[in-house]
């Protein structure tokens, strides 16, 4: 078996993995080509080269990124604050959540996790209207905008995420033994100490794992952040603000793709940095 | 532990003080219909303090207790009221009028009624069944026969698992866009006969399935991959000194050990394309005329049950009805993966 592939079959396989290459990475491709070009031409000849210059391209991008319907960069650090600080928050409630779940053995930690974990196949749409009145009431209530506010959005997204981020961690606390958190109890640290000083660092594998996942899904939510900031409010997360600003300019292929470009990048440069771990970590989440 | 240092005990007691004191502050100040923005953050601000008083209470008996309170508040607390809270008004408010902001009476079962009589909701329903079932089957075909691709001897395996699976990576507004240019300029500009793809009702339904394939498959080719290895090697070596032709390996030996693979692939890819909204609604919003379907005209010929929903409550702005949706989508949902978490226990058993 650790002969070498023939030829033959070796070259149609070959052949094969590319056409299949061409053909996901195409329309990636017709994007970047285009948004070198003005809109007459990308609509007279989409995949042709002619016509592309970097001035254009800088045109382009200056018309989008100084487009006020669209506000890139607005909406990119909206976005970027939103995922970043919901990630953090997760890793660190989700496996505050975890480690409590996993070692006090009572009905009460049992029924929480059995919750968390029943409440996976709860689809957002059955949540979202009454999620919407809610967070309003609630918003109301306490004096504080949920609504069309990023803390609100972030509480939204830990109350979603909570759930899977916990099932993960509990699995890994699970493999942390025992005797460690014993042994630092004698040497006197204190209850949550052990938490912070022992299990936190140890979870680190799994916390990049549940970060990924979550990552992934908060940077590309568009239905949750649409429905809570409205499709023209002051705060726009990227998703948001691509669909609000393509709405406004039907057929205008040049501004269109530019925008989709400069939300397609940011996912990209650090799909090709941390390309190993966003797979693995794809793949785990939907293992587990 | 028998007497607590006086300064915690002390810092204790104030906090506690101060924090109750600032809720009642707060509460009374809502009853007032005080329109003071200081009572969110004075509420906040309280609650904090009660449970910083709380943690710093003397006794060491109550301290573990206290902890775990303190550790699964922040989750718990903001999984009630996202996920709990609203999942319980929603069933309810299926059951009345509601218009996404009140409700003045209890109508029991009759949106439930009203939607199955409404023509493109039965459509919406018939047309997603289909685009699951579809993608079900060419989905997981797709990505397995990439992730057989993907192990084998190839050079550069690495570039191609990552090439499939870029398209995984971007959120389904953008590349429905993208792809929407994809199907109204550049194919018809290479077909040259200038109808796009995306007009017509069956082959813009035909387009969402394209793009959700191009989507997901190469997320589900990971997982396989990830199966696919964990065959391990002394099973297909001696297959092969026992004469097995690679499709028997592959029938009898390969897909039989990654059967627990092949549950995980078809629930994500049910689940996922029954969801399916984002690129649907950049793609073709729905439209789409449908000359006659049980006697009716329609025009949200490629709307699925998601975007159904979406649009019945948002933009019909009837909440009711597309909350009862929704429900019955919940328990659609719900049956589904029973069913699917008894089949793999199943599985398991016989392994």
């Amino acid at each position: 078996m650790k002969t070498k592939m023939r030829t033959g079959p070796f070259i149609i396989l070959m052949i094969l993995a590319i056409a299949v290459a061409i053909y996901t990475l195409m329309p990636f491709f017709l994007v970047v080509i285009n948004v070198f070009k003005v809109n007459t031409s990308i609509v007279s000849n989409p995949v042709s080269l002619d016509g592309t210059s970097f001035a254009q391209l800088r045109q382009n991008l200056s018309n989008v990124i100084n487009n006020s319907n669209f506000s890139f960069w607005t909406a990119f650090g909206t976005s970027l604050v939103i995922t970043i600080v919901s990630l953090v928050l997760l890793a660190v409630f989700g496996g505050m959540a975890a480690w409590v779940i996993c070692r006090n053995k009572t009905k009460w930690s049992t029924a929480i996790y059995m919750v968390f974990i029943a409440s996976m196949i709860i689809p957002f749409q059955v949540v979202m209207l009454p999620l919407i009145s809610t967070f309003r009431d609630v918003g109301e209530f306490v004096g504080l905008p949920m609504l069309q506010s990023i803390p609100g959005i972030v509480f939204a997204y830990l109350g979603f995420g909570g759930a899977m981020t916990v099932f993960i961690l509990t699995g890994m606390v699970k493999t942390v033994p025992f005797d460690l958190e014993e042994a630092a109890s004698i040497d006197g640290c204190s209850y949550e100490g052990i938490y912070f000083r022992i299990i936190f660092p140890l979870l680190k594998p799994s916390i990049v794992t549940v970060t990924i996942l979550n990552g992934m899904w908060i940077w590309n939510d568009y239905l949750l952040p649409s429905l809570m900031l409205g499709q023209n409010g002051r705060v726009k997360t990227l998703p948001v603000a691509v669909q609000a600003f393509v709405g406004s300019y039907v057929k205008q292929w040049d501004l269109i793709l530019t925008a989709a470009l400069l939300a397609m990048v940011p996912m990209i440069i650090i799909f090709l940095i941390a390309q190993k771990q966003i797979m693995s970590g794809m793949v785990e989440g939907a293992v587990k | 532990m028998e007497s607590a240092p006086p300064a915690k005990k002390v810092l204790s007691l104030v906090l506690l003080i101060g924090g109750v004191a600032l809720l009642a502050a707060s509460i009374a100040m809502d009853v007032a219909r005080s329109s003071s923005g200081l009572r969110g953050p004075m509420l906040i601000v309280g609650i904090l303090a009660v449970l910083a008083g709380l943690y710093f209470f003397p006794s060491q008996r109550r301290h573990r207790d206290l902890v775990n309170v303190i550790f699964l508040f922040p989750l718990l607390f903001t999984f009630a009221v996202t996920v709990i809270i609203p999942l319980v008004l929603g069933i309810f408010y299926s059951l009345t009028n509601w218009t996404g902001i009140q409700y003045t009476q209890f109508v029991g079962l009759a949106n439930y009624a009203a939607m199955f009589k409404e023509t493109s909701f039965l459509w919406s329903l018939l047309i997603t069944i289909l685009f699951v079932v579809v993608n079900m089957i060419l989905v997981n075909v797709v990505g397995f026969l990439l992730a057989l691709l993907c192990t084998s001897k190839l050079k550069g395996i690495g570039f191609f698992r990552a090439a499939y699976f870029l398209p995984n990576l971007i959120g389904g507004i953008v590349l429905g866009y993208v792809w929407q240019f994809v199907f109204n300029n550049v194919l018809i500009q290479l077909a040259g006969d200038g109808i796009s793809l995306l007009s017509n009702t069956n082959t813009a339904f035909m387009a969402i399935i394209v793009v959700y394939i191009w989507q997901y498959a190469g997320y589900i080719m990971l997982i396989y991959v990830n199966g696919l290895v964990t065959v391990p090697g002394e099973v297909l070596e001696a297959a092969a000194i026992d004469g097995s032709s690679p499709v028997t390996t592959l029938f009898r030996i390969k897909i039989p050990m990654i059967a627990s693979t092949i549950t995980i692939c078809t629930f994500l890819t049910l689940t996922s394309a029954f969801k399916q909204f984002d690129v649907n609604m950049a793609l073709t919003n729905g439209t789409g005329s449908v000359q006659n379907f049980m006697g009716n005209y329609l025009t949200n010929g490629t709307q699925m049950l998601a975007l159904n929903i979406y649009n019945t409550a948002i933009s019909k702005n009837n909440y009711a009805l597309g909350q009862a949706k929704a429900v019955l989508f919940f328990i659609i949902l719900a049956i589904v993966s029973l069913v699917q978490v008894r089949i793999s226990n199943k599985k398991e058993v016989e392994l």
